[in-house]
């Protein structure tokens, strides 16, 4: 690890402003993925931002139709919310399904949104509900943000402040592990109901991405039967030691069919 | 009230004495230790897998702060290579090449992580700072990646002197015998195999520490090894020059090893040198990425077999091939891992009575190959009971029955295969049909139909193994090519009031020793394990030793302990003999009591320990004083054990994951002396034994780049990868140590990968599968089963 400042900011405004003052500075919020990035010399930051005294970003509410979780909640305050279970208990269940009991008590949704990392598990829940993106500047929706791998719509000086999920009717999320790393070798998040039906798919391309042939055919006939010919074409899908592109589209379709019956 | 003490000796499921230290964290682990003034040194490492040095710029580097010294080959001129301690000679008798194997790199780097210049300074931080501030000219040159790479006509050459990329081509065994009975076979089955790279893992990564005094001229070393006394002997006789009374080494707690922590690695001598340089402790401690890229690997074999069979279904006679990858150098023991501990077992459990083998060593521009967990003979097993399997696919005979029909008889014991060894007891029969019970064999087919129902593939495989452990006579090893004596040594030390300290050769990183040899002493000396205490692994304070790997830390160790405490119990009864007036020979001794046999008259061990050293009523005569024994043993032969793994998998065609469900062992490691820690010994060992055949694998691309370099791309086996794992033994007495016997560190390693890959081709069976290789990967498994490109 290369030496940085640190900083600890008790707002928003406060965040933002040292961000914008150091464009290599980066905010931190579990570190779950900056720490061992950190330590291995891969990332070198003038400065640290560290988010968690910010307690405007805390806590789980509903409001309304929506299930609205701020950024820095834990991935184990998710997966143990009543508000959680009872609104989307899909989202209580992939909560539960990340990395092991270390990574869910340090890890939080905005980190892991935020990073966008191909293989993780939120951006498939945010894609997969439609959920919006609060900022600190701005509302995105859930189509906007995920630009490509580790890349989303937040600007250097933008920080995500909480993630708003719509009550769907139904909603369900399988998942392979990837052996080594546990991550997402290929996931699917599918649900129905306010904003329409959505099959959203991680781990098995650069970035999160909607599934619109399965979307067709799950609002014509909501069933696991619906997905189970759908065929993902391999192109552009990753291909690592661990399965090749067209393992992973064969994947695609074995976990939405999953995904579905788990909605039930 | 008469309270009987809890029976403490052999075969006691004693609690581990050593466990409420490592699980508290107060375990003393090398990297635990601070030296005052200690340095940090920090390794600069290749990037490459093949270039040429052109220049090394260390200005900036040495500007940078708190940096000491920064040093490459050009100032180790006077050092030696690191050594290797086995040489194989060829088929036409000329010697291994044997390039040398410099301390930090010479000219050239031949692996991604070869080091190449140490930067020490006052923090880590700081040590890592410089190191990545030194400027290496690289003439990046094509490497030779794969052993296929390697022997491809025109292949750049790892050693500029060994053109050929060849190390040795060897062979063991009857060619003619061979050939002649392939002729008149009535079955001839052919099997090729990769038996793939693995890397080891030890939970504790590698660490050194060097120390120097400049008052005494004492170099220390403390050190992440299996075997301090070993690393002395290298070290300071090939590497450094340093005499063994100036050179001290230390292998304190040490978090696991599985072979790769008894190798002299080039940065033991680079923190012993540098501290004598600067006068400074000087510790570097890797991190795990530094320990894929610089702890020797594992197995990594491209193997052809072929079996001949006569019209019943016995084995006439067997022919191997083996490519064996050494790496970019040779690693301290990588000769003999392919040869003498390999194709020696191809005999196995059965009576084949002609074999030939051929065993041909290649350097890539890979990390260095050494013994990982049973070293050669997993990938024996692994090759044979494999190609039983396909040899019983193939002849239509029952894949059990084929077994028992080529077992070595129960009473052809003492037997002498054709491949060197002569095993000295074994019962294959007993061991299979108690596996084949209690994995509830007969009845798999009704759990494979109910499966099917599930949805999933079920199979089930069995694997008959025998191993050669218990290393090793040193004048056969000697003759074989090892350049030491594989001994061990035992120092029992009786106190004035009875308590013991046990001072041995052999090392414990997570094999509990220090409960096991309290056990020893408990059961012979009647010493409650509370007042014996065991110290290892440290030059200093154990007289000599070869230490611990080849699962001989209790046939080899054990067996001098044994030696030394007879010598205790002789001394004992001159003395009881004396204080009790009786002759010597009407002393008899049993558990901590002399008695005067057939009357009343005893003294306990602690009286005689005490008289011994306040000898004021004592023969002072004929006998000196204290009770204090050492004994050097060497074995006679190796130890055998064996038995009968079984695996059952199912596999979900979906996705083309195998599950391991149920895994039954039935192992022969002789007398047992705590079934607790045995029955963990093979649980670890099945579990690394499943991460071979189901999960881990080493990966280079083609340019030489570790693809697997990191735990997020090397599959370790986690608990959820496992299935209860049923640990029975049968034994049978190793008739040549005075304890009985055998071993039990490898056998799960090396019986479980054929049996785990036998249940799933056989779960695969009604897809025309012949043959899958490890690791039995989802992908793989799916490409079989929907015919496409993993």
């Amino acid at each position: 690890m290369y030496d940085f400042a640190y900083h600890k900011p008790s707002s928003v405004a406060d965040a933002v402003k040292m961000l914008a003052a150091d464009p290599d500075a980066k905010a931190i919020s579990g570190g779950h993925t900056l720490l061992p990035a950190l330590k291995h010399r891969l990332n070198r930051p003038t400065a640290l931002v560290d988010l968690s005294g910010i307690a405007e970003m805390r806590g789980i509410s509903r409001a309304g139709n929506a299930i609205r979780i701020g950024a820095l909640t834990r991935h184990v305050e998710v997966e143990t919310s009543a508000e959680v279970a009872s609104a989307i208990p899909t989202l209580a269940y992939l909560a539960k399904h990340i990395g092991d009991t270390q990574v869910r008590n340090r890890g939080t949704i905005g980190g892991s949104v935020s990073n966008n990392d191909p293989a993780a598990d939120y951006p498939a829940a945010v894609l997969g509900l439609g959920a919006t993106l609060h900022t600190s500047k701005r509302r995105i929706a859930a189509d906007e943000f995920f630009l490509g791998m580790f890349t989303t719509a937040l600007e250097a000086d933008e920080i995500l402040v909480a993630v708003e999920f719509p009550i769907p009717e139904k909603a369900g999320y399988a998942k392979m592990r990837n052996p080594a790393s546990r991550y997402v070798m290929t996931g699917a998040f599918v649900s129905k109901g306010p904003m329409g039906v959505r099959v959203a798919v991680n781990g098995a391309g650069p970035c999160v991405f909607r599934q619109s042939a399965m979307e067709a055919a799950l609002s014509a006939n909501w069933s696991p039967e619906a997905v189970a010919g759908i065929r993902q074409s391999a192109d552009g899908l990753n291909s690592d030691i661990h399965g090749s592109a067209e393992y992973r589209a064969h994947l695609v379709t074995v976990m939405a069919k999953r995904a579905v019956a788990a909605a039930g | 009230m008469n309270v009987m003490a809890p029976f403490e000796g052999i075969g006691a499921s004693v609690k581990r004495k050593e466990d409420f230290r490592f699980l508290s964290g107060r375990g003393q682990y090398t990297d635990d230790i601070n030296r005052p003034g200690q340095l940090h040194a920090a390794i600069l490492r290749s990037p490459h897998a093949h270039a040429r040095i052109n220049g090394i710029d260390l200005a900036a580097a040495k500007a940078m702060p708190g940096v000491a010294a920064i040093y490459t080959s050009d100032d180790l001129k006077a050092i030696g290579g690191l050594p290797c301690g086995w040489q194989i000679h060829n088929k036409d008798g000329s010697p291994m090449a044997e390039p040398k194997h410099p301390v930090l790199a010479e000219g050239k780097v031949r692996h991604v992580g070869d080091p190449v210049a140490v930067v020490i300074a006052d923090t880590k931080q700081r040590a890592r700072d410089a190191a990545e501030a030194i400027a290496v000219d690289y003439e990046v040159l094509p490497a030779a990646a794969t052993m296929t790479q390697a022997q491809a006509p025109g292949a750049p050459a790892v050693h500029d002197d060994v053109p050929s990329n060849l190390c040795y081509d060897w062979h063991i065994g009857d060619k003619a015998a061979v050939d002649a009975a392939f002729a008149r076979a009535a079955h001839r089955v052919v099997f090729e195999t990769t038996n793939n790279r693995l890397v080891p893992n030890a939970m504790e990564p590698r660490s050194a520490i060097g120390d120097y005094d400049p008052t005494t001229g004492e170099h220390t070393l403390y050190t992440t090894s299996q075997n301090p006394h070993v690393i002395r002997l290298l070290m300071g006789a090939f590497v450094l020059q340093l005499p063994e009374a100036k050179l001290r080494v230390v292998a304190p707690d040490v978090g696991g090893g599985f072979g790769s922590k008894i190798y002299h690695y080039a940065e033991e001598a680079i923190v012993t040198w540098a501290a004598h340089k600067l006068h400074r402790p000087v510790k570097w401690t890797a991190d795990r990425t530094e320990a894929f890229m610089s702890d020797a690997h594992g197995r990594d074999h491209i193997s052809r077999a072929e079996l001949a069979l006569d019209a019943e279904g016995r084995f006439l006679a067997l022919r191997v091939h083996t490519q064996a990858n050494m790496g970019a150098y040779l690693s301290t023991f990588a000769p003999c891992v392919p040869t003498y501990l390999y194709a020696t077992l191809l005999a196995g459990v059965y009576t084949t009575p002609a074999i030939y083998a051929e065993v041909k060593a290649v350097f890539t521009n890979t990390v260095p190959v050494d013994a990982y967990r049973g070293a050669g003979r997993p990938e024996a097993t692994y090759l044979l009971e494999r190609l039983v399997d396909v040899a019983a696919q193939q002849t239509g005979f029952d894949r059990v029955e084929l077994r028992r029909k080529n077992f070595i008889p129960t009473d052809a014991f003492p037997y002498q295969t054709p491949v060197a060894l002569q095993y000295d007891s074994g019962n294959y029969f007993a061991t299979l049909d108690q596996a084949l019970e209690a994995s509830g064999w007969a009845g798999f087919e009704a759990r494979r139909a109910e499966a099917k129902a599930r949805g999933r593939l079920r199979g089930i495989g069995v694997s008959t193994y025998l191993e050669a452990c218990g290393i090793a006579p040193s004048a056969v090893v000697g003759s074989l090519g090892a350049r030491a004596g594989l001994y061990e040594v035992g120092t029992i030390r009786v106190h004035p009031t009875g308590s013991v300290t046990v001072l041995t050769g052999a090392h414990s990183h997570g094999q509990g020793h220090e409960t096991t040899f309290a056990q020893l002493v408990a059961d012979k000396l009647g010493v409650p394990i509370a007042n014996v205490d065991v110290v290892h692994g440290d030059t200093a304070k154990v007289p000599f030793g070869m230490g611990t790997y080849g699962s001989r830390s209790l046939a080899v160790g054990g067996s001098a302990m044994d030696k030394a405490m007879d010598k205790i119990i002789a001394k004992g009864k001159k003395i009881a003999a004396h204080l009790m007036e009786a002759s010597v020979e009407d002393i008899e001794f049993e558990r901590g009591v002399f008695r005067v046999a057939g009357t009343d008259k005893q003294k306990a061990l602690a009286e005689i320990s005490l008289a011994a050293y306040v000898p004021h009523n004592y023969p002072i005569e004929e006998l000196e004083p204290g009770l204090e024994e050492t004994a050097f043993y060497d074995p006679k032969n190796f130890t055998y054990p064996g038995g009968c793994h079984i695996a059952e998998v199912e596999i979900e065609p979906e996705t083309g994951k195998v599950s391991l469900v149920n895994f039954t062992a039935v192992d022969d490691v002789g007398r047992v002396i705590n079934p607790m820690i045995v029955e963990g010994q093979v649980q670890g060992g099945v579990a690394q034994g499943v991460g071979q055949a189901l999960l881990e694998q080493c990966v280079y691309d083609a340019d030489g780049q570790l693809m697997s370099g990191s735990m997020m791309d090397y599959t370790m086996p986690r608990a959820d990868d496992l299935a209860p794992v049923s640990v029975a033994t049968h034994t049978t007495l190793c008739t040549h140590n005075p304890l009985g016997v055998k071993g039990c560190g490898e056998v799960g390693a090396i019986g479980s990968p054929p049996a785990v890959m036998n249940a799933v081709v056989d779960a695969l069976k009604d897809y025309g599968v012949t043959h899958i290789e490890m690791p039995a990967t989802p992908p793989k498994i799916w490409s079989i089963i929907h015919g496409k490109a993993a």
